[in-house]
């Protein structure tokens, strides 16, 4: 490595010891954790939460500041969800609640993603629908409800129109942001290597914005469950079935406080199950294999 | 200014036809809006570079090598004259690697062969030799966050190298925009040897863009410098006979005269730039 004016000249098979060298000396060292210390993390600190929540409600039972028909005990509530269970009535209630959301939920990725892109992507497209879209978000799609039934009398129509209504904006949002974090490089480089535009959104441009994208599909799922749930509450007919909202207000109509507390259980339950089964280690895969899981 | 143009040697096009240009600018120049407020980037600018030759574009901040990059890289078209590349893509490098950080190396290598179609068994092939090529083979599994700088530097030089393998016919063509800029001084002086180990591999034409004189002059069979807003050709040095690399640049007591002599050209052309 004998120096001279013009730079340091590395004899040819010198430069190869020198460059795994320095390859060994800079590639970043992955440190792992155990699984089991991982899992031990990431599972005790909520269960302990979760716990607590109980004992408190537990102790306000006993303390009988609220008569029974406002706060149940938290056995009575178990008991409730323990009944719905032997009867085999929860099956379906879960099941007609889910597949609407599941499927409106689809549906509204299939509408939100062509939509959102074309939104993202055309500056004056953007500037005339892209603050509606947004503002969109903040109207609580329970708003929504009134407009629906109008429009297509107590039928799924309703229920699957107020849950697009609520979770397609919020899906385009995500999508939108994602696309406006991808790094310009990217897209030049898409240019450079002679991509046209649908190459370089189906090559570059979507897999680049996909974090921001499934945190939008979060969300989406967020609302469209929330937006079921409104819709379910508010429509009630034998056509539409029975629901989880359509228990919920069951519930509230015989005055049975621990059926409507097992009901707003069940329903967080879906919600967070969903979340933690399928959003959650999509995400996290997503993010670890760009070296971005610090976060999760 | 007139300093700069007697130190100029100019072997031009006389030696021409022997071998074909990889690309050829005419009278080019380039401006950005219109009325009072344009900026020319460009003005009349002439420049050839012949097949599997290297050359280095040197110039201050705004001489508009990047705008000549895009020109030549076909991401841009001038104002006024033409651009002739021979090449059907040219390969193209920037400052930052510019990997897609969901891809492994070789999937980021493989791109420009993906973007023209061809089958994954032979997309993979060419990965293949050509992370060899930049000395990454048995990396190529590995997601850009899990290399280090220099290493990610050398997939995004594989993939460049890509471009000139997608079965398009023409003369391979190099643009590389100060692709070392941002890279510390060991692994810049590393790549650096490994950029002209890989060109004489592979007989490529270079364009490459630099402010760093030194750089220049290591690299370079013919140094180029530009003048800044706008830019124009305002002196050329031959270091090196055009061999395709076969003979080393100017070392010793010639590289440093030579050094010291574009840099005094650089410099006239900067401060030229204070006096009005």
């Amino acid at each position: 490595m004998a120096g001279t004016e013009t730079g340091s000249r590395v004899e040819p098979d010198g430069l190869a010891d020198v460059a795994a060298g320095l390859d060994a000396l800079d590639t970043p060292v992955e440190r792992g954790t155990p699984w089991w210390r991982a899992a031990l993390t990431r599972v005790v600190p909520p269960v302990v939460a979760v716990l607590a929540v109980v004992a408190v409600w537990q102790a306000l039972w006993a303390a009988a500041i609220w008569p029974e028909f406002k706060l149940p005990a938290p056995a009575a509530v178990g008991e409730h969800v323990g009944d719905l269970v032997r009867g085999g009535e929860i099956w379906s209630v879960l099941w007609v609640s889910v597949h609407r959301a599941i499927l409106g939920f689809l549906t509204a990725v299939i509408i939100a993603t062509p939509l959102g892109l074309l939104v993202a992507r055309l500056p004056l497209l953007r500037n005339a629908v892209g603050p509606l879209v947004t503002g969109l978000q903040s109207l609580p799609s329970v708003a929504w409800v009134p407009a629906a039934i109008l429009w297509f009398g107590l039928t799924p129509a309703t229920i699957y129109a107020v849950v697009l209504l609520g979770s397609v904006p919020s899906i385009m949002n995500g999508l939108m942001s994602g696309v406006d974090q991808v790094p310009p490089l990217l897209t030049r480089v898409g240019r450079a290597v002679g991509a046209g535009p649908f190459t370089s959104a189906r090559l570059v441009l979507l897999p680049a914005a996909l974090p921001g994208y499934l945190a939008g599909c979060k969300q989406g799922w967020a609302f469209s469950w929330r937006s079921l749930m409104a819709a379910e509450l508010i429509a009630n007919s034998p056509q539409l079935g029975v629901g989880l909202g359509q228990t919920l207000d069951q519930a509230r109509a015989l005055n049975s406080m621990s059926g409507v507390i097992a009901a707003i259980l069940l329903i967080l339950l879906v919600g967070i199950s969903i979340e933690l089964l399928v959003f959650r280690p999509v995400e996290r895969r997503v993010l670890r294999g760009r070296g971005l899981a610090g976060a999760l | 200014m007139t300093a700069v143009t007697d130190a100029t040697t100019s072997p031009q096009d006389a030696d021409v036809p022997e071998r074909e240009f990889a690309v050829r600018l005419r009278g080019v120049s380039r401006s950005f809006g219109v009325g009072p407020r344009a900026v020319v980037a460009l003005d009349g600018v002439d420049l050839a570079v012949r097949a599997g030759e290297f050359v280095c574009l040197l110039g201050a901040s705004g001489c508009g090598k990047s705008t000549l990059l895009n020109l030549v890289a076909g991401l841009d078209e001038p104002t006024t004259g033409s651009v002739d590349v021979a090449t059907g893509r040219p390969a193209v490098m920037f400052q930052e690697p510019g990997l897609m950080p969901w891809l492994s190396a070789r999937r980021n290598v493989e791109l420009p062969l993906r973007v023209a179609g061809l089958g994954r068994a032979e997309r993979r092939a060419v990965a293949e030799e050509l992370l060899d090529l930049v000395r990454l083979g048995g990396q190529g599994s590995r997601r850009p966050h899990q290399l280090s700088g220099g290493m990610r530097q050398r997939v995004a030089l594989a993939r460049a190298l890509a471009c000139t393998r997608t079965g398009a016919t023409g003369l391979p063509l190099l643009l590389m925009d100060e692709p070392f800029g941002a890279l510390d001084a060991i692994t810049r002086d590393i790549l650096q040897a490994e950029l002209l180990r890989v060109w004489r591999a592979t007989g490529t034409a270079v364009v490459f863009v630099t402010h760093d004189v030194r750089e220049a002059v290591r690299l370079a069979e013919r140094v180029v410098l530009l003048s800044s807003r706008p830019g124009r050709v305002v002196g050329e040095w031959r270091l090196r006979p055009g061999d395709g690399g076969g003979t080393a640049g100017p070392t010793g007591a010639a590289g440093a005269e030579v050094t010291e002599e574009i840099t005094a050209a650089l410099r006239e052309v900067i401060s030229s730039h204070g006096r009005h």
